[in-house]
């Protein structure tokens, strides 16, 4: 397979150019944009003067005094670049954005439709010109790669040329320093004299990244064009000239946005799996919460999320207990525009219900409910337990929130040597409870590197947390061991110092019938769980 | 053709009714409970609507967690949704290997002060809402929550203290064999639930029940998370005098009734 023939649309110092337009820094002074103290990018006027890619910020500066320096922010870099690429898509279609600064399309269907890849170029350049005032470069060949080079001189190279292209550049061209620097130690000094080099031999030399370098040099570019398919735009928005602040309004014009979604979707044939709800009150506040469905959210489904959501932002403040959030305030007045972003967005390939419908109706009904909850305490809030392997009952359940994926923290299938045998304990502490067992001489009870019990447990005092919720413990009243089995030692993750953890573990019985899960780690006793 | 087969299917449709259709007849009024369980409710299973609570045990450790899981297992794995509020400390391996599909259980560990409002929510939609009852719950949100269930047709199985539940169960003792003096490991709990409540149930019950069993006599399940015991000693045998029937399930066995 020959590689596609490419239109490689980049433009110069994008970073500087970049800046100039979201930040306002004139390309035209010297201008430098920086990455960990050495310079990216250089404005055209500041290499005039001497500063080149690669500087120290202070040897820059001390060949240019006027210098702007510019920290690199590749956010910056994308944000700018859209419009360029929307620019580009107004006159070709199917581009794929390389990088910021560069993107490519097949250059087929251009040359043929505007009669010649030489006016299928300019008319692109032209119109990023004309659109978003940035300059640009057009270079073609056979692959993205030798287009990429092309493009910076300019160059149309003809069809099946391009191997020769290539032959005559620097080994530099390829972008991977380590490689060149060994390269050019080899005497291999241009693309042509690694090209040369049988296969074979560089795969056995260079590894995989080196052959792929090799592939490139020959101007054999099979990767193909990964084209960017304009997302369709299926946000919804909505202005209100009179702020809603009233829940029955809010929760009509929840019903009318929702439904205009649903249509949305569905002429698409897509189905979101999380709804963004932004909105912005008449201060400019901006609230906006994800929800979350394993489902499909049918139209009532989204206008009830939206009602629960602008009901729980206009009537009551959202304290999330136990983690000690607080949520975000109520808004001070009332909401003026809203806006429902589909996320996670899927083709509708059709959820089944149950074959006589009971069970899509039960989860409806159950996932309404716990949506609901969701609303009033926070999605985190609702949670659903997966089992999984690891040897202590709070390692091998993981709690995920309500809606999404259920996938197990550490995989069931390896053996887990040391789990605990059945039943297994109904409470476990997502704490452990620190605690102190003792002999019947009332010695501290020690478990030797041989396992060896230093006496048998006759008593456990349990701490308990103490009222004020200060994280004190206070002691608690001794209660006599009636049984007890163990040490059963775990030894777990040794290989990663930092998480490494050596227990011990038993079972005891106490008088009151009692039976409880304890561990022994460097000295110290804890309850793990309660067999409740 | 086409006529035979709309009839067909509307025939069909009035066969097969969804289980939470609100339709008051019989049999869809009546979530299953474990049949070890069976003969401490009224009607041998959680109605729908009623509420049944759990209370603490004497010793406030000594078995009413598993006694709560126990009760959810036959509905959850019959199909029904659950939902478990304000117990943050619960053990999902002790849930799953009671027989409760963890897919259908929903968890609330810290309702916070929104309790009343999150319990009559989950009552909307879920079939069995367990609500970890926090301190003390006045006297009007009893009613409202009872009268919820009521109307929505779910069961709410109160977690502590309650003041006019249907039927309020509790563990009065509990005893753990296999544990010895340095040998040996839990295998298993004699447990003795008592039931008391009003209309039906009025007449107090108390049954004996392993709860857990032995693992070791469950053939047909065995948990994902697996067991092996470390020590690795054969099963322990029935004691003589209990009544274990060769079901398939032993995970609760009825040891002796005593009304």
């Amino acid at each position: 397979m020959a590689p596609v023939r490419t239109m490689l649309l980049w433009c110069p110092d994008w970073p500087v150019i970049a800046a100039e337009i979201v930040d306002g820094v004139s390309a035209a002074t010297p201008v430098a944009v920086l990455y960990a103290n050495r310079v990216v990018a250089a404005s055209a006027s500041a290499r005039a003067e001497g500063v080149r890619r690669g500087l120290r910020k202070r040897e820059a500066q001390s060949r240019c005094p006027r210098l702007t320096v510019l920290d690199h922010d590749p956010g910056r870099d994308v944000r700018a670049f859209e419009p360029v690429v929307a620019a580009v898509e107004e006159v070709v279609a199917g581009v794929e954005v390389i990088r910021p600064g560069a993107c490519a399309v097949a250059a087929r269907g251009p040359s043929r439709y505007f009669g010649g890849e030489e006016r299928a170029a300019e008319r692109i350049v032209e119109h990023v010109a004309q659109t978003c005032e940035v300059e640009s470069q057009i270079g073609i060949a056979d692959g993205v790669f030798a287009a990429g080079l092309a493009a910076r001189s300019g160059r149309v190279v003809p069809p099946g040329d391009t191997a020769g292209f290539l032959a005559g550049l620097p080994v530099e061209a390829l972008g991977r320093p380590g490689l060149t620097d060994l390269l050019r130690r080899l005497g291999l000094r241009t693309l042509g004299d690694f090209a040369a080099l049988p296969a074979g031999d560089v795969l056995a030399r260079f590894g995989f990244d080196g052959t792929l370098a090799h592939r490139l040099a020959a101007g054999q570019d099979h990767r193909p064009l990964a084209v960017r398919r304009p997302p369709p735009d299926l946000a919804v928005t909505e202005t209100y000239d009179d702020p809603l602040d009233r829940v029955d309004a809010a929760a009509f014009a929840a019903r009318t946005l929702a439904e205009r979604l649903h249509e949305t979707l569905g002429g698409h044939g897509l189905a979101c799996t999380r709804l963004g709800i932004e909105a912005v009150t008449a201060h400019g506040q901006e609230l906006r919460r994800v929800w979350r469905h394993d489902g499909l959210l049918t139209a009532a489904a989204i206008a009830d999320r939206v009602r629960w959501q602008l009901d729980g932002w206009l009537t009551g403040t959202s304290r999330r207990p136990g983690s000690g959030r607080v949520g975000p305030p109520r808004p001070t007045a009332g909401i003026i525009r809203l806006r429902l972003v589909p996320e996670g967005v899927l083709a509708h390939v059709g959820l089944q219900p149950g074959l006589w419908g009971e069970t899509g109706a039960e989860r409806e009904r159950a996932h309404r409910a716990l949506n609901r909850v969701q609303g009033i305490l926070g999605p985190e809030s609702v949670l659903t337990a997966v089992l999984g392997g690891g040897r202590s009952p709070a390692d091998q359940t993981r709690l995920v929130p309500w809606g999404d994926e259920r996938a197990p923290g550490r995989p069931a299938a390896p053996p887990w040597p040391g789990r605990l045998p059945s039943p297994a304990p109904a409470v476990v502490l997502p704490e452990p409870l620190p605690a102190a067992v003792y002999d019947a001489a009332g010695e501290l009870v020690r478990v030797t590197a041989r396992l060896a019990v230093s006496a048998p447990p006759a008593r456990l005092e349990v701490a308990v947390p103490a009222v004020d919720g200060a994280g004190s413990v206070a002691p608690g009243a001794p209660v006599e061991i009636v049984g007890w089995a163990g040490p059963w030692p775990v030894d777990e993750r040794w290989w990663a110092p930092a998480e490494a953890r050596r227990r011990a573990r038993f079972q005891v019985g106490l008088t009151d019938g009692t039976a409880l899960l304890l561990s022994l780690a460097g000295g110290r006793w804890w309850v793990e769980a309660v067999y409740d | 053709m086409a006529g035979r087969m709309v009839v067909g299917s509307t025939a069909l449709a009035e066969l097969v009714r969804p289980a939470s259709g609100s339709d008051p007849t019989g049999a869809h009024q009546l979530l299953p409970v474990l049949p070890e369980l069976a003969g401490l409710l009224p009607n041998r299973g959680l109605r729908r609507g009623s509420t049944v609570a759990v209370g603490l045990g004497h010793p406030a450790r000594s078995g009413s967690t598993s006694l709560m899981l126990a009760l959810l297992a036959e509905a959850s794995r019959a199909g029904s949704w659950c939902a478990v509020v304000g117990v943050p400390t619960l053990g999902a391996a002790a849930a799953a290997d009671l027989g409760i599909e963890l897919g259908r259980l929903a968890l609330v560990p810290h309702p916070g002060p929104e309790w009343a409002t999150v319990v009559a929510a989950l009552i909307d939609g879920v079939d069995v809402v367990v609500a970890a009852v926090p301190g003390t719950v006045s006297a009007s949100v009893v009613g409202r929550l009872a009268a919820r269930a009521r109307q929505r047709g779910s069961v709410l199985v109160p977690y502590g203290r309650w003041a006019g539940a249907d039927v309020t169960l509790q563990v009065i003792r509990g005893a753990w064999e296999g544990l010895g003096q340095g040998r040996g490991r839990l295998r298993r709990r004699e447990v003795t639930i008592s039931a008391r409540g009003r209309g039906a149930a009025a007449r107090p019950k108390e049954i004996r029940v392993w709860l857990p069993g032995d693992g070791s006599s469950r053939t047909g399940r065995v948990s994902s998370a697996g067991v092996v015991p470390p020590s690795g000693g054969p099963a322990v045998a029935a004691p003589p005098g209990v009544g274990r029937t060769g079901s398939r399930r032993a995970a609760l066995t009825v040891v002796g009734t005593s009304d």
